[in-house]
């Protein structure tokens, strides 16, 4: 069964999967995007961000046709965007957060 | 979207209000057991307090604005009796707006119990003073709208929130007023928001607003964006921007508004909630989403729209509130509290146009009287603090 995701702009690099996604599952990328299948590398939850073509390192992030960050690493079409490699261009702490849970890792709690 | 009509409460000051609410203002956290039991049982009374001691015109401006909204019919504040806000003052200035209220201390009515009493036997006066208002009919142009949004995840930023700027399209065109906030959540979108200035003083005062949004982001180190942002698969503060602006559709913005400022006219505006620098350095903007709901209302929004992805069960005082989620799985969990599935946007079940549509009705029916989910379950969360805003001088900061 296709997964979909929904891409905004046309120009985006990234699209958002509206189901949960295992490794190598074929999504569907609906939205302003025309239509058209990719393969997940990986597997991605519902709510995140796969690359919907392959993104070089320092390549700009694009949702909603504007720059929501820049790659860290390249990153292959399939892939999950997350915190590991994109960065904001503001806020310099969010690379440092735990991948999973999106907790800051050196608040201490005793 | 057709012209709505409902009945609304004509107010002295020429404001119609949605509801016909009373209002007990407690002025120190001391007096605010007290000041819940004496509205407890009192479907129609809604209470809101400051709890400090010391005062702070932020936070008075903030109770007047209040106590002076459409939907308020008449005012009970109570205090404690040793604390720097004054319950009588208040009153003074809701009697000025022509509406029925009384204020007392409670260490010089005895205690707890007697305090309860005294301010049950006061309530039920007001409420048959209050019950003398005039019907008057009201639509869309006569409408102000608040919208929040708060537990975003991957799905606000694609339905929820475009179906709200959706409805803020029509809501403008049809002469009402709509007001968006959450500057710290504009971070990366300033040019974006200055070229929808409708003036060349909007624009001014749009990227003033922005500059000191983000020099607070950066001097606090903290971004609006949290932990259950980042799981649910939002990555960046840009794009949760992005996703958030979504709310304030695409017409021209009118101007900034700061908190208890009502807006100057029709339109689209844009509030500022952030503290200004001050010798306290700024403090925090929004703690929570009661406290940017507060402003909203407190602007003199009727009703307030609040666009959730991962679920929130939260409602407010005087003005109604409104859940909304593009998330259908959200929905279908917390249907007892969410009034609205954006979420039939990405299903593909209805266009972003159909179900801004179906949202305006219920937005009408809100106005018109019909309780929200929030409302029925008597959530009326409230939030009051400290803080610090450069304003006008106290009457005129606090005419909202």
């Amino acid at each position: 069964m296709l997964v979909d995701c929904f891409q905004i702009d046309k120009g985006d690099n990234v699209a958002t999967l509206l189901q949960d996604a295992s490794e190598a599952e074929e999504l569907s990328v609906r939205g302003d995007a025309l239509q058209k299948l990719i393969r997940t590398v990986q597997p991605i939850r519902a709510g995140h961000k796969v690359a919907v073509r392959r993104i070089r390192q320092d390549e700009q992030i694009i949702k909603y046709g504007s720059v929501i960050g820049v790659a860290t690493q390249p990153i292959a079409q399939g892939e999950w965007v997350h915190l590991h490699n994109c960065r904001s261009l503001y806020d310099t702490r969010s690379s440092s957060l735990d991948l999973e849970s999106g907790a800051r890792q050196e608040t201490r709690y005793a | 979207m057709p012209e709505a009509l409902w009945q609304g409460y004509l107010r002295s000051d020429g404001r119609k209000g949605i509801r016909n609410l009373l209002l007990v203002v407690y002025t120190v956290q001391c007096a605010q057991f007290v000041a819940h039991q004496v509205a407890s049982g009192e479907p129609d009374t809604h209470v809101i307090g400051f709890p400090g001691c010391y005062d702070n015109e932020y936070a008075i401006r903030l109770l007047l604005a209040l106590a002076r909204h459409p939907n308020v019919g008449a005012v009970l504040a109570i205090g404690l009796g040793c604390e720097y806000t004054q319950p009588a003052r208040i009153a003074d200035v809701v009697r000025q707006s022509g509406r029925p209220t009384a204020s007392f201390f409670i260490q010089e009515h005895g205690g707890t119990t007697e305090s309860i009493a005294y301010g049950k036997d006061l309530l039920a006066k007001l409420r048959a003073e209050a019950a003398d208002v005039s019907r008057v009919p009201m639509g869309w142009s006569d409408l102000m709208v608040g919208c929040e949004c708060g537990g975003s995840d991957g799905t606000s930023g694609l339905a929820g929130n475009p179906v709200v700027g959706r409805f803020y399209d029509w809501l403008v065109d049809h002469g009402g007023t709509a007001i968006f906030e959450e500057t710290v959540e504009m971070i990366g979108l300033r040019d974006q928001l200055a070229n929808r200035a409708s003036s060349v003083e909007a624009r001014r005062q749009i990227e003033q607003t922005y500059d000191k949004a983000e020099r607070y982001c950066r001097s606090v180190r903290q971004y609006s964006v949290s932990p259950g942002n980042f799981a649910g698969g939002l990555t960046t503060i840009e794009e949760k921007s992005l996703g958030a602006v979504a709310k304030s559709g695409t017409r021209s913005i009118q101007g900034v508004i700061r908190v208890s400022e009502q807006p100057h006219g029709p339109g689209l505006w844009l509030m500022d909630s952030v503290p200004d620098e001050t010798f306290m350095q700024f403090g925090y903007t929004n703690p929570n989403d009661t406290e940017g709901i507060m402003d909203l209302i407190s602007a003199g929004s009727h009703i307030v729209l609040f666009v959730t992805g991962r679920g929130s069960v939260i409602g407010s005082p005087i003005a109604p509130l409104i859940k909304v989620t593009g998330n259908s799985r959200t929905y279908e969990k917390m249907k007892g509290d969410i009034d609205f599935n954006a979420g039939c946007v990405l299903d593909g079940s209805r266009t972003l146009d159909e179900a801004a549509y179906e949202l305006s009705q219920l937005i009408a029916s809100t106005a018109a009287g019909t309780p929200t989910k929030p409302e029925r379950l008597g959530h009326r969360e409230y939030f009051i603090m400290y803080k610090h805003q450069n304003t006008p001088s106290l009457e005129l900061g606090c005419h909202a």
